[in-house]
């Protein structure tokens, strides 16, 4: 079954994001290697009208047992995966504690209050410094400039789920991914988002 | 877990899967062996008949988004009465729609399986209401089940349709956004060959509801017999294996609870370690109540906790009984939503569970957890910008009601837009420039307009505007339009047609040429032709092209007489068709935008607000996200300097682009 054994059951997951980044399809892939790695899985997902700007988030619960709730409580997700900073940082807020890992895009989506002049975006290092100080490990990663130089700002996603495998907190690895992208997508797609994968795991795995 | 490409149809009974709940209620409708399913989308039900279109070739089954909900009853019920099983999906509010057929038909009863899914939105995540089905089942006299996790949402789902047999009636399965849209894993059953024949039979008797013509009449009778289902549906139900107990024999107190509530209840009795001392009874069979099972598990303890969403629906059962029975079972206490231990509005999560067993078994909880969190929330405030909704980078809706505000600012007499359900509700604010003043359900808000048009003989002197979606138009809004042109309503209806039934994922509609299974050959119903007929004044632009709109609009405005339709036509950003690619390369001119000292008042950022536009407060320049914008060159439009430009974008490098997608 599972190679490596959770630190806890239910080990829990976010993933969030904005809602049109592609944060649903990064929390199936990384729910689908977990399946396939025989855990019982659990996502809650949101979706629909907040999709349109707003927060996005998926809740994963990871056992070696039973069937948990599809929201995970407050204060007890393991580890945050994030595909906008902002969004890691209201997410650990809300159901991280001191113990929980954080790994995130550093690429900024302005929301409207930013874009109209009402408030500012926080500078890079704020953003680190908070994550710093409030989450047991974290890691912010250039995933979307790395995607734009591959092709297409989409890939970021993945580069952020090769990032996060990086971290070593998960029981998978680019087999997994391998094996789930090859079902999902199109032969000729696969090789780029493995190489896509390679870059994020290689930005995490080199510090941890 | 085997691996298929399309894991609805793994044939191995016994393998499991990792399936999106509303996966897992198609799958159970595949192992029953349904042969019809027909939906409107509403969010969280929609996946249903996507799901279910994917496997119709191979299924040997029929599916269709039909026009709205109260046609997907009947369509479902026409295939029962053929001696198809069907089944028809739909949010909270579609039950409400199909509602009228449903009280009739629930007289008559049916004869094929047919199950309604009613998925419910709790908290009203992506609705405009908590709207529960199960007093609506109350209502229409029909059994109605809750799953209570994803391998049950499968196997109630083809039990349902044996049960709806069984009683000759149709019956409805209650998801709810939290099994809907979660995933689980679920081990799967058999699917059997695909039904063949259909025929519907009508020479028996008159009463005879399998043989004879289907009808309500004579209502009394038919009421009394619909009763007699019930009582049946009640036995049936005391030997339910989805209603179970788990626990001591005398816990200190007994949870009743059911659908995602019971995921909440269990997690909520783990953190706690309250395993020795709660029991939970976890209810499948929500109504008609199973009285005897209830009543047998009420005597096990003296205290009672009801863990249930939105509305105390069980509590009410569940405390006339007791109080029938209290001879018997003896006194009890009862918490629940009518003593405020749960909120009676919103939606449940663990977390709420946790407090109110905390406070029942007087247990003090560590609160270091929840102050480090505060602590991290505070300093977060000031640095974490909040994310107002708002429409995509090159949404039209954006554009349309741009030239709607400054149609409606030019004309002065505080005109207004009435609109309903869709992404365009966003107008109520500052998304589509607060131009929506009432906002209420599918079409309602032509129907609104058509009554405000009509109050100039009060002195009503405001312009009446409403708008509505392309779906939307051919689910409710028809009706509305044919009243205004009746009654000679003065009012502008702007339908904004973006190709698709867009909110709930751009699932098509009677306006386009495919269909839910594939076909790219239907008939696509003309917007304008039906609206031409009906006798309004008809134009069609395109919003992008915010002159020409604004142009019509003020014309519009100025001729008094009747209901005039315009329509806004443009694909949605999102619509499969545009996705990734641009039409234009959009740049800004350093040297001609002075940003907030050139008089515009930074109209782009600071009013226009696309989110494919950034602000940079600190340099006090305007630039493009360009991994945001979506190419559809309206802000170059609105710039009064000229310092935003658009190049159009070759089909080639477009194509490069979609290539290279993940």
């Amino acid at each position: 079954m599972s190679k490596i054994r959770l630190d806890k059951d239910p080990f829990n997951i976010i993933i969030s994001g904005v809602g049109g980044q592609g944060n649903i399809m990064a929390s199936r892939v990384i729910a689908g290697m977990l399946a396939l790695q025989g855990y019982n899985i659990t996502i809650g997902e949101t979706f629909g009208s907040s999709q349109r700007g707003g927060s996005v988030m998926s809740h994963i619960r990871v056992s070696s047992g039973s069937v948990w709730s599809p929201q995970i409580p407050k204060c007890s997700a393991d580890f945050i995966i994030s595909i906008e900073p902002t969004e890691a940082i209201r997410m650990l807020t809300d159901y991280g504690n001191r113990h929980t890992a954080v790994v995130s895009n550093e690429r900024p989506v302005h929301s409207m209050a930013v874009i109209s002049g009402a408030m500012n975006y926080p500078p890079k290092e704020d953003i680190e410094n908070f994550l710093y100080r409030y989450s047991a490990r974290s890691c912010l990663v250039n995933a979307t400039e790395e995607a734009i130089k591959l092709g297409n700002p989409i890939l970021g996603n993945i580069i952020i789920i090769g990032a996060a495998v990086g971290m070593n907190l998960l029981p998978i690895g680019r087999e997994d991914f391998r094996a789930i992208v090859s079902r999902q997508l199109k032969p000729h797609l696969v090789d780029i988002n493995v190489t896509a994968f390679d870059i994020g795991f290689a930005k995490t795995a080199a510090i941890n | 877990m085997a691996i298929k490409e399309n894991p609805l149809l793994d044939p191995k009974e016994g393998n499991f899967h990792l399936y999106l709940g509303n996966e897992a209620i198609v799958r159970g409708a595949l192992e029953a062996g349904a042969s019809v399913a027909a939906a409107y989308p509403g969010t969280p039900s929609s996946e249903i008949i996507e799901f279910c279109s994917r496997v119709a070739g191979d299924r040997k089954m029929y599916v269709e988004w039909s026009a709205n909900e109260k046609v997907s009853c009947e369509v479902a019920a026409a295939a029962s009465f053929s001696g198809l099983r069907s089944l028809c999906a739909m949010k909270q509010n579609g039950v409400n729609v199909a509602s009228d057929f449903l009280l009739h038909l629930a007289l008559s009863g049916i004869r094929a399986g047919m199950v309604l899914v009613a998925c419910e939105d709790p908290g009203a995540l992506s609705s405009q209401n908590e709207a529960e089905s199960r007093y609506f089942a109350r209502l229409l006299e029909v059994p109605i089940i809750e799953p209570g996790n994803f391998q049950e949402l499968k196997e109630m789902t083809t039990w349902a349709f044996e049960l709806s047999e069984e009683l000759r009636q149709f019956v409805i399965v209650r998801s709810c956004t939290r099994l809907s849209h979660a995933s689980g894993i679920v081990t799967i059953g058999k699917l059997p060959e695909p039904a063949t024949g259909a025929h519907f039979r009508f020479d028996g008797n008159l009463l005879d509801s399998l043989t004879g013509p289907m009808h309500s009449n004579p209502a009394p009778l038919r009421h009394n017999w619909q009763q007699e289902k019930l009582k049946k549906a009640r036995a049936i139900f005391e030997k339910s294996p989805f209603n179970t107990y788990d626990g001591p024999d005398n816990p200190k107190l007994l949870i009743i609870t059911g659908s995602a509530a019971n995921l909440y209840s269990r997690e909520a009795v783990h953190i706690l370690g309250l395993k020795d001392r709660v029991g939970i009874l976890k209810i499948g069979t929500t109504w008609p109540l199973p009285q005897s099972l209830v009543k047998k598990n009420l005597a096990r303890t003296e205290k009672i906790l009801f863990v249930e969403e939105v509305l105390p629906f069980m509590e009410e059962q569940v405390k006339i009984l007791a109080g029938e029975n209290a001879a018997e079972i003896g006194a009890k206490t009862f918490f629940g939503k009518n003593d405020g231990m749960l909120p009676m509005s919103g939606e449940l999560n663990p977390d709420l569970v946790v407090t109110a067993l905390a406070k029942i078994f007087d247990i003090k909880l560590d609160t270091s957890a929840q102050e480090w969190s505060y602590n991290a929330a505070m300093d977060a405030m000031n640095l974490v910008p909040g994310r107002e909704l708002t429409f995509c980078a090159g949404c039209p809706h954006r554009a349309s009601y741009w030239s709607i505000h400054n149609a409606l600012q030019m004309v002065g007499r505080e005109g207004f837009v009435n609109g309903d359900v869709g992404c365009y509700g966003l107008a109520i604010i500052g998304a589509g420039f607060y131009a929506m003043k009432s906002h209420y359900s599918m079409g309602s808000g032509t129907g609104l307009a058509s009554g405000f048009g009509k109050f100039k003989q009060f002195g009503m002197e405001q312009p009446i505007l409403s708008v509505c979606g392309d779906s939307t138009f051919f689910h409710a809004a028809m009706p509305a339009l044919v009243n205004a042109v009746h009654n000679k309503s003065n009012i502008i209806m702007v339908i904004l047609d973006n190709g698709g039934t867009a909110m709930t994922g751009f699932q098509p509609h009677p306006g386009l040429k495919i269909d839910a299974m594939g076909s790219n050959a239907m008939p696509a119903v003309n917007i304008e032709a039906i609206c031409s007929a009906i006798g309004a004044k008809t134009r069609t632009c395109d919003p992008f092209d915010l002159d020409a709109t604004r142009k019509i609009l003020l014309e519009f405005l100025e001729d008094e007489e009747g209901a005039k339709v315009l329509i806004l036509k443009q694909l949605c950003a999102l619509s499969p068709d545009k996705r990734s690619g641009k039409q234009y390369a959009m740049s800004i001119d350093k040297a001609l935008c002075v940003a907030d000292s050139c008089g515009c008042n930074r109209l782009c950022t600071r009013v226009f607000r696309c989110p494919g536009l950034r602000w940079d407060s600190r340099t006090r320049t305007n630039s493009i996200d360009e991994v945001v914008c979506s190419g559809c060159g309206v802000c170059a439009d609105i710039c009064p300097a000229g310092a935003i430009s658009k190049v159009k974008i070759t089909e080639a490098s477009t194509e490069n682009v979609k290539n290279k997608v993940g």
